[in-house]
């Protein structure tokens, strides 16, 4: 009985001791970034290779499966596809044409900037959020393959989230669907400004809340495409978000908000492109030269 | 003696290690209704009620600390909520045994529904997301549901290597008497 009330004990103050500790984590970690520095370490030996290792097994299971796709599907996409290069063909004349007029203009803008080509650098997704409540997953390039935390990453020609957090072969990516999430984004055509929200509730339709856009002349029509807007402190300009599925007034008639269809396929995210510039060092090389 | 024990000390962080794998590199891709089990509850649970709190704690503070460090916004938050979840569950250490499947089942759905409510409210409530009936409905209650169907496979598997382990402590222990 003794003994019995002996552990007992000795487990209160177990509870106690690594209860305070976990406090402790969370103040040292709200005051210095520093904090999770042994911790990242320490997952980068243990299990971020192992998470490599089953996603390179699971990808080799997948190409195996993928052989086995009929060939004849194959031919049929490519007769699609030829098809389709035909009139792509056509249209990126005019759009060429339109290209070297935009340049005309552009110079005598002097808008030099060009945003289309950032550089950017692949990783693979190796893990996704243990939990149900949030959309970040990690991937397998850290800091010292040079990733920050703030930088885009996109996928496709779409912008999938931010990085949150390095390790030194890992990084954490928070998407965009995330419910903490809030993008900076404009209308393409009228460049009109809205905040584009994760939200939980919408993960399963695969759609984004956009809010706070101004109710002007300006229509914005289902299918107009959203873009991250040029005052974003975090996000680049110009990468797509998605496309306008619904749009209403608000209330209050001062402005509009609706939902977006991400570009980005969420679910089956494998490969993701990180832009290796930060919004801070593009505008904070660029800005004094421009004064 | 202590052979024994490095060996359970080993074979129970090769479990946690295993969970937490599977939870972010295999169960995403098993999602019902976009929701996905909680593995590391499950053996943080049973742990607490089949080895008592001091094992419920330490599984539980060691696989809520790998979510922080890969997931978590602030480093300890899940470490904090998976330590309570051991310890409590510890404290059915004395009520359990091995046959009954009813206390497990319980006490898991219990954690899981406690785990579910406190992560809204520190983490969505607290940014003003009142919707609570529509995350109940969509993700605590789906979560639980899911939860307790892997709970159903994955328990005997932890209860068969307790066993095993249980019994291979007996024997030595008596061989050293």
């Amino acid at each position: 009985m003794k003994k019995k009330k002996q552990t007992s004990n000795l487990n209160k103050y177990l509870f106690i001791a690594l209860s305070a500790l976990c406090i402790m984590l969370m103040v040292l970690s709200v005051f210095y970034e520093k904090t999770g520095g042994p911790f990242k370490v320490a997952a980068n030996v243990t299990v971020i290779p192992m998470q490599q290792g089953i996603n390179q097994l699971g990808a080799f299971l997948v190409d195996v499966s993928e052989n086995f796709g009929t060939l004849k599907q194959a031919h049929a996409e490519n007769k699609k596809l030829q098809e389709q290069i035909d009139e792509l063909l056509m249209q990126n004349n005019t759009l060429q044409e339109e290209k070297y007029e935009l340049e005309r203009l552009k110079e005598l803008y002097k808008l030099d900037q060009n945003y289309a080509e950032y550089e950017k650098v692949g990783a693979h997704v190796i893990g996704k959020d243990s939990g149900n409540w949030f959309s970040t997953f990690t991937i397998d390039k850290g800091s010292l393959q040079g990733i920050e935390v703030d930088m885009n990453v996109i996928a496709g020609n779409g912008l999938v989230g931010i990085v949150t957090k390095t390790g030194p072969t890992w990084s954490t990516v928070r998407s965009i669907i995330d419910d903490s999430s809030n993008v900076s984004g404009m209308v393409l055509s009228t460049s009109d400004k809205c905040i584009v929200r994760g939200d939980l509730s919408l993960i399963n339709e695969g759609r984004l809340r956009f809010e706070q856009m101004e109710n002007n002349d300006n229509p914005v029509d289902v299918g107009e495409q959203i873009v991250t807007s040029h005052i974003s402190d975090k996000y680049v300009q110009g990468i797509l978000i998605g496309y306008v599925s619904e749009v209403q007034v608000d209330s209050n008639n001062l402005t509009r908000s609706g939902y977006i269809t991400p570009v980005v396929n969420f679910k089956n995210l494998q490969e993701v492109l990180i832009i290796t510039k930060t919004k801070a060092q593009m505008t904070g090389t660029e800005e004094p030269a421009q004064e | 003696m202590r052979r024994i024990k490095t060996r359970r000390f080993l074979i129970t962080a090769a479990i946690t290690i295993l969970c937490y794998l599977l939870q972010c590199t295999l169960f995403p891709y098993l999602t019902l209704a976009s929701v996905k089990p909680n593995l590391l509850l499950i053996i943080t649970a049973s742990y607490g009620f089949m080895r008592g709190a001091k094992d419920g704690m330490l599984v539980g503070f060691f696989s809520g600390l790998l979510v922080d460090i890969q997931f978590g916004e602030l480093l300890g938050f899940y470490a904090l909520i998976y330590l309570l979840i051991g310890y409590f569950n510890g404290l059915f250490h004395q009520m359990y045994y091995d046959e009954d499947i009813k206390l497990p089942l319980v006490l898991i759905a219990g954690s899981e529904l406690s785990y579910g409510l406190i992560i809204y409210f520190f983490l969505f409530m607290l940014r003003s997301e009142f919707h609570f009936l529509h995350y109940l409905s969509h993700i605590i209650i789906p979560e639980l549901i899911y939860t307790i169907v892997v709970t159903l496979g994955l328990y005997p598997l932890i209860l068969f290597i307790n066993h095993r382990l249980e019994a291979e402590e007996k024997r030595s222990a008596s061989k050293f008497v």
